[in-house]
């Protein structure tokens, strides 16, 4: 039974990275730019969840609303952030984004406090049996059920619509695309409010899980997706996917069979760090 | 007087940090975002070997030795990955730095180690060892530089397939800057664990990680009178902007970002092109990496 506790476990944690990974790694594929400051906005997105709610009463509209807002501060990141930096050398870009995530963990402590927010009534916390003698509460299948859902909705968009296909192109080659008539800038806009949407919904999904928000949420989230799409292999949706549920199995496994050698945070990297031995290009990387 | 020292004394520590780092990202190219792991080397190495009853200057070889060999190895196997994917292995190795160190209970664990002996001659002995341990760390950086294995380096930051089709053996090249640079951090590690007196986790981090990258590329990618201004800005700034102490992060991170927006090639580039605006002659255009 402790097995299945610890997978089911280790599949939550590898959803919500899905979740938070898949913007970096469209954003990488468009742009090759590491994007550490995606974890602010999965902040943002756990704080206007967790203060919606409590205004209002409503998880729903907390989620829509917080995956808008930020959709729209992720599309204003990209203009004065990466936009101007777009002919630099990329490491100008990843040091730049770093600045920006480092002090936006101080303005959250700014605006919202030092301390952490919780929901003044924690919603979704009621026990059901989904195998005999495992319960989840709904707050988790609820975690695991919108990210298949919202994955599902990006293969969809990815495969079946007009954005799709020229995100595609523009990823393969932006000046091919870009001559066969594709809004190469509405396109990186267009993906930069898909993937900070996501990352606000992962943050939302991890306040009601923990049942509080704090100013340093983001931190590490913020390195571990970095380490989960280069696990995937840069750029690649599938394997960033497939990375984040291995990742969080692997490293709920560990922090029970190995925790005297080392943290939950450092597994994770050793981890990164013998699959780039063996495959310098990530798992599913080609060749 | 003594609260100027320690100012001055963890500005050359800085320095001498940042041009360790300096070494493997600006002369070699190879981005490192686990840098300040080999300053926890050095400083946890000294800080045992001095609470054993070893005098400081002691301790700088087997600082060095133990960081650079680590290095060797992080640096062996960062042969095996480039550009972003090295990035994110050096950083790995940060958090798998302080990772072990929490769980290692002979280190002082969560707690890290306190009561580091005082330098011999109090903080006077220490900035002095300070002072000239750095001003000759950047006297080999300079002369590496201007050797031909500056040139080689170079060669490999600005297109290392092509310096490997020269007939330059791109690898050990590469390996002997990690080695250099390391054990110039573990250097610098040893003089700050005496500098503090107390290390712990927390002290090598990311975080700390990025600010040595930081001023490394504030100051300008490769460049020594750069990087060394650079390094002893950012680390002094903390002290002046004391009054704003709660915001100092905030600043921190928008001189960051306003600096790759408006500067991208650091304070060099930017004394490169004052130099060249006047004197149009003599542009020798040094790409940078």
């Amino acid at each position: 039974m402790l097995a299945i506790d610890i997978l089911i476990q280790g599949f939550i944690q590898g959803s919500i990275y899905a979740l938070i990974a898949l913007g970096l790694t469209l954003v990488y594929g468009l742009l090759r730019i590491l994007h550490v400051a995606h974890a602010s906005l999965f902040t943002l997105g756990g704080y206007l969840g967790v203060l919606i709610t409590n205004a209002t009463g409503s998880l729903f509209l907390a989620l829509i609303l917080a995956m808008i807002t930020v959709g729209f501060v992720g599309m204003l990141s990209y203009r004065i952030l990466y936009r101007p930096l777009l002919s630099q050398p990329p490491l100008i870009a990843l040091i730049a984004s770093i600045g920006i995530f480092i002090a936006s963990e101080e303005i959250f402590r700014i605006i919202f406090g030092p301390f952490s927010i919780s929901y003044v009534s924690a919603p979704l916390q009621n026990q059901i049996e989904i195998l005999p003698g495992i319960s989840m509460s709904e707050a988790r299948i609820m975690v695991v059920v919108l990210a298949f859902v919202l994955l599902l909705g990006v293969n969809w968009l990815s495969r079946r619509t007009r954005l799709g296909i020229a995100t595609r192109a523009t990823v393969i080659d932006p000046d091919m695309a870009m001559s066969s008539g594709v809004n190469v800038d509405v396109i990186r806009y267009s993906i930069f409010f898909i993937g900070s949407a996501f990352a606000a919904a992962a943050g939302v999904m991890v306040s009601l899980l923990n049942n509080l928000v704090e100013p340093t949420m983001g931190a590490v989230p913020s390195y571990k997706a970095l380490a989960i799409i280069v696990l995937g292999g840069l750029g690649s949706v599938r394997g960033a996917l497939i990375a984040s549920l291995l990742l969080g199995i692997i490293e709920t496994f560990g922090t029970i069979y190995l925790d005297d050698l080392l943290d939950r945070d450092s597994i994770a990297f050793a981890f990164l760090i013998l699959v780039l031995m063996i495959r310098p290009k990530g798992i599913f990387s080609k060749g | 007087m003594a609260y100027e020292m320690i100012v001055l004394t963890n500005m050359l520590i800085a320095i001498l940090f940042a041009q360790s780092l300096n070494l493997i990202t600006g002369f070699c190219g190879q981005v490192s975002l686990g840098h300040a792991a080999f300053l926890g080397i050095g400083a946890y190495t000294s800080a045992m070997l001095t609470k054993a009853g070893w005098p400081l200057a002691a301790t700088f070889i087997p600082a060095m030795v133990i960081a650079g060999m680590i290095g060797m190895i992080v640096g062996a196997a960062s042969l095996r990955v480039r550009h972003d994917f090295l990035a994110i292995t050096t950083m790995g190795v940060s958090f798998l730095f302080t990772g072990i160190i929490r769980k290692q209970d002979m280190l002082g664990g969560e707690m890290g180690i306190a009561g580091i002996p005082a330098a011999y001659g109090g903080r006077v002995g220490l900035l002095l060892m300070t002072l000239c341990l750095t001003i000759l760390f950047i006297i080999i950086m300079i002369y590496v530089k201007r050797s031909w294995m500056g040139y080689v380096f170079e060669s490999i930051a600005e297109d290392e397939d092509t310096a490997g089709v020269l007939g330059i053996d791109v690898r050990r090249f590469k390996l002997f800057a990690f080695v250099l640079g390391t054990a110039g951090a573990g250097l610098a590690g040893a003089l700050y664990a005496h500098q503090v007196r107390f290390i712990g986790p927390d002290s090598f981090g990311f975080v700390e990680s990025v600010t040595v990258l930081s001023m490394v590329i504030v100051g300008g990618i490769g460049s020594i009178w750069g990087v060394t201004i650079a390094a002893a800005l950012l680390s002094v700034m903390p002290q002046f902007f004391q009054v704003i102490d709660d915001y100092k992060l905030l600043v921190y991170g928008m001189l960051l970002f306003f600096a790759m927006r408006f500067m991208p090639d650091g304070l060099g580039g930017l004394a490169k092109r004052f130099r060249q605006n006047r004197n149009p002659d003599s542009s020798s255009e040094r790409s940078q990496a």
